[in-house]
């Protein structure tokens, strides 16, 4: 126990004393919360767009009139023909077409059923999506509040010409993607490099000639990080409820102790990084493209799974990140708790079963 | 096993696939000896004292150090040695009082054992001013002499220092010998290696690896009487002319 305190000691004075990196370390999340969360985010205001009214009666107009005073559409222009629509977009001054058949409310009334046509401009895919689910909700809404003085439900059935990603606001997906990034990038790379520069000194001798076990200098050396990376859950956690205002509606609790398992997965994954390694060079360009990368590619936290080629698929679930993504992403944003996210749960812990497994061995054979 | 000795190796072999880095070495280490362990580079000198510290496992042969067998007591032996390494091996980013600190702390040390060894060391090293400074402030020499004071602070019986004078001025290695003989005539016995022949003369006993194998073992003076040269300089290149082997 006096062994292991001298460690911690010694990994919390290293952490200290490099000021710079501990800067990095503490404002990485809030720079990268405020970049995700305001500066790129998904969601687009103010769109122009144009509408093709074959019908003209009271419900298209109750329906334009609610999507003009949106704050995410602005009408440019009133469409008369299907030729029209093409020639606006490729004079590219209208992102979406709402395109209303004829006999819309007729229809609407008789058959309870009817259908819009969202034409989006796919040039721009993030933003045609998000334009296209902006209006199907509305379109949604204005269904709800007719059907509510009616006793048959109305349907009005959209029709998109262009289906992408149903990434809805930017905020709040961002959250557990930096969140699974930021912690990622602290524990996979800080513990990597911290390990491997021993060696490189020439301190990792010392300490393998003395007393110690290995496994004690190990996770001596993961623990500063693992409290480190709790600041930064609460850094990251705080800054969404309270400046970018997602909420987090499953248990707290939850969300940390998830949040603690993945940090583990990560630690894990960084010793045998430098279980393997003898450069601090060859350990950052292993931590980075073995796990940084495919975080951001392959956790769905960029671009979506589903629209991927299956082997990619497969490779996704290799990724500590996917399931930890999803993980917080159902018990922040969906309140999900234990009972719906235990399988994640149970993947991300036999995947730092096995790092660990793999780590401790590997640190073995090399003191052969 | 003799009680005198305090490392006692017979036919001690290493080998890394068909190559064998260390070839069937025997040699006897008395308590409070100063034993010099000499050699190109690529003699084969790093690896048998990695052997002797417990960190690498023997192919063939038998070794005791302190008294405990280095295939079933490691454990043992590493708490009765202490080692310092060619490469600086102190913490460029703690203070001087955090660095012996540490290494008391991971050889089990008490806090108040720390507290008064620390106080003496640092009179003795005259850094008691520079307690508090980061080591990487520190010249070369004095990072030197203070990482072999760390590596004797536990008191073990035995400490093993690889080429420990490196890059160090002469008048330093002067300074960094009388602490030798000073740990010497305490009872710590002293396995040096080293690429210095002058410091060779400082040795009681030397040992001169050529190729794996041990060539020569005596007192300097033996030595120089049997190669019939002047300076140990001489009888090292003598021997040293036979090898095959390459640097590293």
């Amino acid at each position: 126990m006096r062994q292991f305190s001298s460690l911690v000691r010694k990994e919390f004075y290293h952490i200290l004393r490099d000021k710079r990196t501990m800067f990095i370390l503490l404002g990485m999340p809030i720079a990268q919360i405020i970049l995700f969360g305001f500066a790129l985010t998904n969601e687009v205001k103010n769109a122009r767009i144009a509408i093709f009214d074959q019908s003209k009666d009271i419900a298209t107009n109750t329906l334009i009139s609610q999507i003009s005073s949106s704050r995410y559409f602005d009408v440019e222009d009133n469409l008369h023909s299907y030729k029209e629509i093409e020639e606006t977009f490729r004079k590219g001054s209208i992102k979406l077409a709402i395109v209303f058949p004829e006999n819309f409310n007729n229809d609407l009334e008789h058959f309870n059923k009817a259908q819009v046509q969202l034409v989006a401009d796919a040039s721009d895919p993030n933003t045609a999506s998000a334009l296209s689910n902006y209006a199907t909700s509305i379109i949604r809404d204005y269904e709800k509040r007719i059907t509510n003085d009616r006793k048959l439900p109305y349907t009005i059935k959209t029709e998109m010409r262009m289906l992408y990603n149903p990434q809805l606001k930017g905020s709040y997906s961002m959250v557990p993607g930096v969140m699974a990034m930021v912690l990622m990038l602290v524990c996979t790379l800080m513990t990597a490099i911290t390990v491997v520069k021993e060696k490189e000194l020439g301190t990792m001798e010392i300490l393998l000639v003395s007393p110690l076990r290995p496994l004690k200098i190990i996770t001596a050396k993961a623990v500063p990080y693992l409290m480190l990376s709790i600041v930064n859950i609460a850094t990251i956690l705080l800054l969404s409820v309270f400046v970018l205002e997602v909420p987090i509606n499953g248990s707290l609790l939850l969300l940390v102790f998830e949040s603690i398992l993945f940090t583990l997965t990560c630690l894990a994954f960084g010793l045998l990084i430098s279980a393997s390694t003898d450069s601090q060079q060859t350990a950052m360009f292993i931590s980075l493209t073995g796990m940084f990368l495919p975080t951001i590619m392959l956790s769905g936290f960029m671009f979506p799974i589903e629209n991927m080629p299956l082997p990619l698929r497969i490779l996704s679930n290799i990724v500590p990140a996917k399931w930890y993504y999803s993980i917080v992403n159902a018990v922040m944003i969906k309140g999900a708790d234990l009972t719906i996210v235990w399988k994640e749960t149970l993947v991300l812990m036999g995947i730092m079963a096995f790092l660990l497994f793999l780590s401790i061995k590997k640190f073995k054979i090399r003191l052969a | 096993m003799n009680n005198d000795y305090v490392i006692s190796v017979q036919g001690l072999t290493k080998r890394f696939g068909h190559f064998t880095a260390v070839d069937n070495i025997s040699f006897d280490v008395k308590r409070g000896e100063i034993f010099g362990f000499l050699g190109a580079n690529g003699a084969g000198k790093t690896t048998a004292m990695r052997m002797l510290c417990g960190l690498s496992k023997p192919t063939e042969g038998k070794a005791t150090v302190a008294g405990f067998d280095v295939y079933t007591k490691n454990e043992q032996i590493k708490k009765n040695i202490g080692y310092m390494s060619q490469k600086f091996s102190l913490y460029e980013d703690l203070t001087v009082k955090e660095n012996i600190r540490f290494y008391a702390g991971i050889y089990g040390k008490s806090d108040q054992f720390i507290r008064q060894k620390t106080e003496i060391v640092l009179q003795q090293l005259h850094l008691t001013n520079e307690a508090n400074k980061l080591v990487g402030s520190l010249p070369l020499g004095w990072k030197q002499k203070l990482a072999f004071s760390v590596a004797i602070f536990h008191e073990p019986g035995i400490v093993f220092l690889d080429e420990p004078t490196g890059g160090v001025d002469p008048v330093t290695r002067r300074e960094f010998w009388n602490m030798i003989y000073e740990a010497a005539a305490n009872g710590i016995t002293v396995f040096v290696t080293t690429h210095y022949m002058d410091e060779a003369e400082y040795c009681g006993r030397i040992s001169i690896m050529v190729d794996g194998k041990i060539e020569a073992l005596d007192t300097p003076t033996m030595l120089k009487q049997k190669f019939e040269a002047r300076s140990m300089d001489e009888v090292f290149l003598k021997l040293a002319r036979k090898a095959s082997r390459s640097d590293n």
